[in-house]
């Protein structure tokens, strides 16, 4: 490990990226991810690798198709309405089962929306961002030191798995600086790509990278065995962290920077004797279903605190089966819940009521 | 040492940002738990802008704060729009050559410095906010003073380092001010 630096998320993202190997970025600018962009644009130059602004969002993620085509690790950053623009080129990805880095600073929406944090892009990354059956892996990191942490894992089982990975923050997570201990240069994808399209100086058959497939028999086959893929994915890759649980009666479900701010109303609510906990979701698909199935038997309600008006919460009811209240505390259009607006909620369900 | 939770407030492009970068990065130097989060947007160009930082010996929950213990501030609206946020026992730097108006909370302790003023008259315009950092540190003792000058060097660009005496110099004129 290196010394402990300070940086903002965004720039932790950045570097964690160029650590882990990827050495080509794709960009267009938009707030509040800029400062990703801004910094592969200083560095990549020194160190050999590629920074392209392109002409759109659409242009860069299709750029991000054809480096990843030949097996090189490339990603691209935005925030919310530029992420909706390269849902096109991200389903393009998944369908040619290439691998790729995508980073989502999420601002409040819909349309332009606004410039403020917002967790509204739930919905849109869980269920497979573009048309067609398909997923991408979900992060959703709670501070900087794990914006770089799971910068370097979503490279890393993007190859491994052949499928596209987003890392969802949000403005706040971006922004905001805090010590960070990055990890020392290294591969984080393997060399051997034998799908990649890297010229077969005439010793191998043609690999072929495309979407495209007329035969419904072939075309059903290759959406199987990526649904076996994700199965794997499923049951080897999802992370989540369990805060206070042990005794727990009421059980906050909050990721990113909503479960930072559940942390301090769950120390107030200890104060007052409240026995509350938390799961945090670390991956949002896969979504930690079965510890919330088996948190839902111990607690008498969950709250959801989100950014959005409840679109995890749906994951949540569907984990549970629905055996317990789900309570939700949201604020959205980039308002940010207060630990105040968290603990009021929190008291409601401990006396037995639905906030 | 107890949890500092600080609002640095005023218009933008009076440093705010940077004096709150230049306790962090003491905050770091001193491995202490801490976040920096600005505001950012279209107030970073002319309005309202702000900065929170908290320095802990515990892990830092939501980096936003809520309640300041500490509250530097450089212009009326944000006195407005902090004033009541401080905790009881909270302290309140003002720049009294900018802010017009006494605070009205009894509950608080409040500096007047004349920071603006003071900035002028020493020939080091635009370092109003490190002279107010000077008199927070002396009464608060958030950072220490010896990692003060490490933490400064981290925060001057590299091209603006000869600035650094001059920086100095604002903090000395903050700490000695009565």
């Amino acid at each position: 490990m290196k010394e402990t630096v300070l940086m903002k998320g965004n720039e932790a993202i950045a570097e964690a990226a160029i650590l882990a190997g990827c050495r080509h970025y794709f960009g267009y600018p938009i707030t509040p991810q800029t400062e990703v962009a801004a910094y592969m644009a200083k560095k990549m130059p020194k160190i050999g690798g590629t920074f392209l602004q392109a002409e759109s969002e659409i242009a860069a993620i299709n750029m991000v198709y054809g480096a990843a085509s030949t097996g090189k690790p490339a990603m691209t950053s935005s925030s919310s309405p530029g992420i909706a623009l390269k849902c096109e080129g991200i389903s393009y990805l998944a369908g040619a089962d290439l691998p790729a880095l995508i980073v989502n600073v999420q601002r409040g929406g819909p349309g332009l929306g606004g410039i403020q944090p917002s967790q509204a892009d739930y919905f849109l990354v869980t269920r497979g961002p573009g048309h067609g059956d398909f997923h991408v892996l979900v992060f959703a990191p709670a501070s900087v030191q794990e914006m770089a942490d799971l910068t370097g894992r979503a490279l890393h089982l993007a190859w491994k798995y052949r499928m596209p990975a987003m890392l969802l923050a949000d403005g706040t997570m971006g922004q905001m600086m805090e010590p960070v201990q990055l990890p020392e240069p290294h591969n984080a994808f393997g060399t051997d790509n034998p799908w990649a399209t890297t010229g077969t100086e005439l010793k191998r058959p043609h690999n072929i990278i495309n979407s495209l497939e007329l035969s419904p028999e072939k075309l059903e086959q290759n959406n199987f065995s990526r649904y076996e893929r994700y199965r794997q994915v499923e049951e080897n890759e999802t992370l989540w962290e369990e805060y206070l649980m042990d005794d727990a009666r009421i059980c906050i479900v909050a990721c990113g920077i909503t479960a930072r701010i559940s942390r301090n109303a769950i120390a107030e609510a200890r104060k007052e004797g409240i026995k509350v906990g938390m799961i945090r979701p670390i991956t949002l698909w896969p979504f930690p279903k079965a510890p919330l199935a088996r948190a839902a038997e111990q607690v008498d309600s969950l709250l959801c605190v989100e950014m959005n008006m409840g679109q995890m919460k749906e994951d949540v009811v569907l984990a549970i089966r629905c055996q317990k209240p789900v309570d939700l505390c949201a604020r959205v259009g980039g308002m940010i819940p207060t630990p105040d607006e968290v603990l009021a909620h929190i008291r409601t369900l401990a006396k037995g009521g639905n906030a | 040492m107890a949890e500092h939770e600080i609002v640095i407030a005023g218009f933008g492009g009076q440093g705010l940002l940077f004096t709150g970068k230049v306790l962090a990065y003491a905050g770091l130097l001193e491995k202490r738990q801490l976040s920096w989060l600005p505001s950012y947007g279209p107030e970073m160009r002319g309005g309202t802008a702000n900065c929170n930082v908290i320095l802990s010996d515990k892990t830092v929950g939501s980096p936003i704060v809520q309640n300041p213990n500490v509250l530097i501030v450089m212009n009326n609206p944000s006195l407005d729009k902090y004033e009541n946020a401080v905790v009881p026992g909270g302290k309140i730097f003002l720049d009294s050559t900018l802010i017009t108006r006494k605070v009205e909370r009894t509950d608080v302790d409040v500096f007047y410095i004349p920071a603006t003023q003071m900035a002028t008259d020493m020939g080091i315009h635009g370092l109003a906010n490190m002279i107010l950092l000077g008199a927070v540190i002396r009464e608060t003792a958030c950072i220490r003073e010896e990692t003060l000058p490490e933490a400064l060097h981290h925060v001057i660009p590299a091209r603006k380092a000869d600035l650094f005496d001059y920086n100095m110099k604002a903090i000395q004129a903050g700490k000695d001010y009565r």
